[in-house]
């Protein structure tokens, strides 16, 4: 058995130490904003794990695909291991968000089309896995799955796109805000500072996640592998 | 009398694809009519919906107006499910698919045979539900652009639903994979048809309802493709 490559050991340190940069940079070195205060710095991470679980959900679609013209079992794993991180990351922004948004829009909840979005990919990926529990043969397992994130990958953004031909209340920070979107403000240069550490830092905590949970992944399958060749 | 037409002299691929294909839809509509199994239950189920939703939500005079369409496409939503699910569960039986998948044709073809055929029977159970509807609550639904929306979000419920049950019904769990599977994907279907059924039955201007028709028909093309292009990875053993 290989042990763990040195690479991944530095990543791994890496990504600890940019999160508790990035933490100190949301938390303590940007400056409070003026009309929203402290909760503002919600901001950073609410960004920047939307990003991540953007990055999954990307990744999710292009390895079904992959596989299902290579047929390698390889990418399943990398397509399992962007699922359960973008469900993580995606779930963690809701989270933030709602968190934010009970002061700010004085409601934890809206159908707005980023939030709704991201409720039906966390419900798309819930399905996934519960699709992927009911069939055992491998073969077909990462088939129906690859099929399945395909859809999904397809039919989100049409979500998006429908929700949002009506209006929506969310604000956008960077690029041209919309008139009626509420809790929007202009970020000084410190506060962009903080924002895009934050966004590269979650780019390379997700490299360090995905790596591991593929590693993982293929260690699991070796395992299964053994465990047959003991049966037998 | 099909078998005749199906068994006549050779031809060339593109109509032996659509033999294929009628042959399919043929069938199942014969058995249909034979055990009338599939329609029965989804209309039985979607009266029930609507009796359902007539006590929860106090379906008034005033409400009425606002919610038909709401109403509407969540009984087509949730009696749907029943059809496709019955329409792949009775090929798993005695391993008729297995049959299917033997004879020699494309594999799509087996697809929009089944796809056609279920749509066939939402639209029949959809034209029986409209007119109840229309005398339960004395509304007229009996409006041209309604029927459009109505075929047009048909045949995307289908095009997905149809994939989707025949991966469904070859996992553990069977019929309960179906909703979960598809209610989160069919959504933008959902969305548009219950908006421009809205707007047409509230004679809203054209202009209004014509983004959703857009989005109706690019949703329907997109998937009837994708479903076209990864069948084959559904069936094959």
């Amino acid at each position: 058995m290989k042990t763990k490559p040195r690479t991944l050991i530095a990543l791994d340190i890496l990504a600890l130490i940019l999160l508790g940069v990035s933490s100190y940079l949301a938390l303590v070195f940007a400056p409070t904003e003026a009309t929203m205060g402290q909760v503002q710095r919600i901001f950073y991470f609410h960004v920047a794990t939307a990003w991540v679980g953007m990055l999954g959900f990307i990744a999710a679609g292009i390895s079904g695909i992959i596989f299902l013209v290579t047929r390698n079992l390889k990418w399943d794993r990398v397509e399992v291991a962007s699922v359960e991180i973008s469900l993580v990351f995606f779930f963690i922004t809701i989270v933030l968000g709602s968190i934010w948004a009970r002061p700010i829009w004085n409601t934890w909840w809206t159908w707005d089309p980023r939030l709704t979005t991201a409720t039906i990919t966390e419900l798309i990926y819930i399905a996934y896995f519960m699709l992927r529990q009911g069939i055992e043969d491998p073969d077909r397992r990462a088939r129906f799955g690859a099929i399945y994130t395909l859809i999904g990958s397809v039919s989100v953004p049409i979500t998006f796109m429908s929700i949002r031909l009506y209006r929506t209340i969310h604000p956008v920070v960077i690029g041209t805000q919309s008139a009626e979107a509420q809790g929007g403000f202009n970020m000084t240069s410190d506060m962009r500072f903080a924002f895009f550490f934050a966004l590269i830092s979650f780019t390379i905590i997700f490299v360090d996640l995905f790596w591991n949970r593929i590693r993982l992944g293929a260690l699991a399958d070796k395992v299964e592998l053994l465990k047959l060749k003991v049966m037998q | 009398m099909a078998e005749q037409s199906i068994t006549s002299k050779p031809q060339s691929l593109k109509s032996s694809y659509w033999k294929a294909i009628s042959a399919i839809v043929w069938k199942d509509l014969v058995a249909e009519l034979r055990s009338r199994e599939s329609i029965s239950a989804m209309l039985v189920f979607s009266l029930l919906v609507i009796l359902i939703f007539n006590f929860a939500l106090e379906l008034d005079i005033g409400t009425r107006r606002t919610v038909t369409a709401g109403v509407l496409w969540s009984t087509f939503a949730f009696a749907g499910t029943l059809g496709l699910n019955r329409s792949m569960a009775v090929e798993k039986e005695r391993d008729c698919l297995d049959g299917l998948l033997l004879s020699p044709v494309d594999r799509s073809a087996i697809y929009f045979g089944k796809a056609i055929s279920n749509l066939t029977f939402m639209l029949i159970m959809e034209v029986i539900v409209l007119p109840i509807y229309s005398v339960l609550y004395n509304i007229n639904l009996f409006n041209p652009g309604l029927l459009l929306v109505i075929l047009l979000g048909s045949i995307g419920y289908t095009a997905v639903g149809t994939l989707l049950a025949s991966m469904a019904v070859q996992t553990r769990t069977r019929d309960l994979m179906l909703p979960i599977l598809l209610f989160p994907v069919v959504l933008p279907i959902l969305i548009a048809a219950v908006k421009a059924s809205s707007g047409f039955l509230s004679g809203a201007n054209i202009n209004d309802i014509f983004p959703w028709l857009r989005l109706l028909i690019a949703y329907d093309v997109i998937f009837i493709a994708l479903a076209f292009m990864v069948f084959d990875y559904v069936v094959e053993e």
